[in-house]
């Protein structure tokens, strides 16, 4: 069985913990006895993070709105609509007719990049993200 | 957070005000329990009965909104009993003068008049709080999701400088971040007044850098619009696109049929998320991403610890991570984006960001997270803040008075609904809803009602009432409950049947932007 080590995706304390594997899948959590934040204990919500990763419900494919209704597409065609509608409103309307939000749920890394792609790519400062909510 | 969890455990005292810790921070929760059982005080300020007030050596139960009355009522009796840090308030601080002709005006009578605190008890609580060295402040969204949040925040740091709690382990103004990356995303610019590391858009040495290490041009250097004005922009049109990562603000925003109305107004709608959650509903792309398990990148918990966390599995189906979708369309845009994995984005981030400076994903690998301000790869990171001075030299005392809620109780509306959440689930429910464990314990909100309210009204325990607010009316059950106090109701807002948010208020602090969640008017009936 193999662990690997993450942060509970849930409130801000942080905790720690290992997603335990069992050929592939996860099958469980196991907390890190000496990291200095949880120090081995986590709550309901912790203990059970792991549960929601395969939900029939991800999604998983991307989806493009046709004739009104949300239909699967490739990669392909979702993000050459994104980019040429990104591009086409802002050659119109101007950056600021564009807006990002940021997620209190994703990555440093990953909201550091969304915040370039506004800034550098589309020349917006409308950056913004919910978690003040 | 200016201080560390750690040092909780040294801690002598805690005040705890607008954050009920054990059911949203659970493990910070514990940490004051375990303080309170060795011997620890806790001075506690919250409307609500929370499960943190059996703990709690003094209760001010204040009227809803009145924190800033509170507060400079403290601050008031240490001022008159001389209680200050004189030593610190000379040598570290400036604008006292300012604050004590504020606080003159909040003697405990008046305090007690305005926010029904005992005028006996706030002396007490005042004289502990001076008079205990390692006194550390707690805070979370009680205190921020007012139209005067701002005013709160800054009352509670005068607190804490009058009394020199700041510089040293076990003090200090902490607030409780809500997400698990809350921290990282304002830490990474994800506001529309600064890049990241809190540098500023409109400074003309930051535009620079940022241009020089982007290598671009012409770098906007006008403030953007919060998500707040984002709202208003697009309901009258004048924002045409929204992309939003990771985010759900069709339950989590107040007064959501003006969400909807703005939403639907856009020409074009992005979400990025790993359900079909009802904002992506509204899309006119909907983008599946990688979960946390799914994806190895950083996280900035509530005291700037900055921690990696691995990829575990692949993402299902086509999903993939959020830092490629983005990548994807930077370089259909024309700006050319390489990065092989995350560790060379946080390697750019080092270069541009100081207080991340020394915070490599090879150093994570080896240590239990780094603490921001961490400046090279030598640095240890910083467990507190404002050792021998604040950032900015001296602190400033920034004294404010007390202004009431937004939207005050009338006749017709004649409750106050205050929000927050329970300990089962998390947020606006995409997760932790679909675990069913945690689904089992908490399936549905309630709304709280004090007894005596319930007796007048004819409401018993798990009827059906409608309450209703000058923007919407949702129908849930009832729980009659002395945790609430009178004429104040409280639900929560994790669950999509009952959208509690389509009643909240929009209006928001005029410099954060944060809305006033935490108390609007409403009417409340019973219908069977
Ligand atoms: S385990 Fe509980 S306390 Fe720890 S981060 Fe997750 S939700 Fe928060």
């Amino acid at each position: 069985m193999a662990k690997v080590s993450t942060i509970c995706p849930f409130c801000g304390c942080g905790c720690n913990f290992y997603l335990v594997l069992d050929e592939g899948k996860i099958t469980g959590i196991e907390p890190r006895p000496n990291n200095p934040v949880n120090k081995g204990m986590l709550c309901a919500k912790g203990w059970n993070s792991h549960e929601f990763i395969d939900s029939p419900q991800r999604l998983k494919t991307p989806l493009v709105r046709k004739n009104g209704v949300l239909t699967e597409t490739t990669w392909d065609e979702a993000l050459d609509l994104v980019t040429s509608k990104l591009s086409s409103i802002r050659d119109t309307f101007g950056s600021n007719s564009l807006a990002f939000l940021s997620s209190a749920k994703v990555t440093n890394e990953e909201n550091y990049l969304l915040m370039k792609l506004a800034r550098a790519v589309f020349k917006t400062n409308n950056v913004d993200h919910c978690a003040r909510l | 957070m200016t201080n560390s969890i750690n040092e909780m455990d040294d801690a002598d005292l805690f005040i705890v005000t607008g954050s009920n810790t054990t059911e949203q921070h659970p493990l910070i929760g514990t940490r004051v329990v375990n303080a309170v059982e060795r011997g620890a005080k806790l001075i506690l300020m919250d409307p609500r009965e929370i499960p943190l007030a059996r703990y709690a050596h003094i209760h001010l139960r204040q009227n809803i909104g009145t924190d800033v009355a509170v507060l400079n009522g403290m601050m008031n009796v240490i001022i008159e009993e001389g209680l200050l840090d004189k030593e610190y308030v000379d040598t570290r601080t400036e604008g006292f003068e300012a604050l004590k002709n504020t606080v003159s005006k909040y003697s405990p009578r008046v305090v007690e008049q305005i926010s029904g605190v005992d005028a006996s008890d706030l002396v007490e609580a005042a004289r502990l709080y001076a008079g205990t060295k390692k006194a550390m402040i707690l805070y979370a969204m009680g205190i921020t999701q007012h139209t005067t949040g701002t005013d709160n925040v800054k009352t509670v740091a005068n607190l804490s400088m009058l009394t020199g709690h700041f510089g040293f382990p076990s003090v200090g103004v902490n607030p409780l971040r809500g997400q698990n990356n809350v921290q990282g995303a304002c830490d990474m610019g994800g506001l529309p007044v600064v890049y990241s590391g809190y540098q500023k858009v409109d400074d003309p040495a930051v535009k620079k850098k940022f241009e020089d290490a982007w290598g671009v041009t012409d770098l906007n250097d006008k403030p953007g619009l919060t998500i707040t004005t984002m709202m208003k922009a697009a309901e009258k049109g004048d924002l045409k696109a929204l992309y939003i990562m990771g985010e759900n603000p069709m339950l989590s925003d107040p007064d959501l049929g003006h969400i909807e109305l703005s939403l639907s107004n856009l020409d074009f709608l992005i979400v990025q998320d790993i359900f079909m959650s009802e904002t992506a509903k509204l899309a006119d792309v909907v983008l599946p991403a990688a979960c946390f398990a799914e994806k190895t990148g950083t996280y900035s918990n509530t005291e700037r610890r900055v921690q990696i966390a691995h990829k575990a599995v692949d993402p299902p189906g086509l999903a993939r991570s959020d830092w490629e979708i983005i990548q994807d369309i930077s370089n259909r845009a024309g700006y050319p984006m390489n990065y092989a994995n995350t560790t060379e984005i946080m390697a750019e981030i080092n270069k541009v960001t100081p207080s991340y400076a020394g915070i490599t994903h090879s150093r994570l690998e080896k240590v239990f997270g780094l603490q921001w301000p961490c400046p090279n790869e030598e640095h240890p990171g910083t467990a507190f803040l404002h050792k021998d001075k604040f950032t900015k030299g001296l602190g400033t005392f920034l004294p404010c008075d007390f202004k009431p809620l937004a939207e005050v109780p009338d006749s017709e509306y004649d409750f106050i609904l205050t929000t927050g959440r329970v300990y089962y689930q998390f947020h606006t429910g995409t997760m932790t809803r679909k675990i069913d464990i945690l689904e089992r314990e908490a399936p549905k909100a309630l709304i709280e009602i004090h007894p005596d309210d319930a007796k007048r009204l004819g409401i018993r325990n798990n009827d059906l009432v409608e309450v209703s607010s000058r923007r919407g009316t949702i129908r849930l059950k009832a729980e009659v409950t002395p945790r609430v106090p009178r004429k104040v109701v409280f639900s929560t807002f994790h669950f999509s049947e009952t959208p509690v948010n389509l009643l909240t208020n929009a209006a928001h602090d005029p410099v954060s932007g944060i809305p006033e969640y935490k108390g609007c008017a409403v009417k409340i009936r019973r219908i069977a």
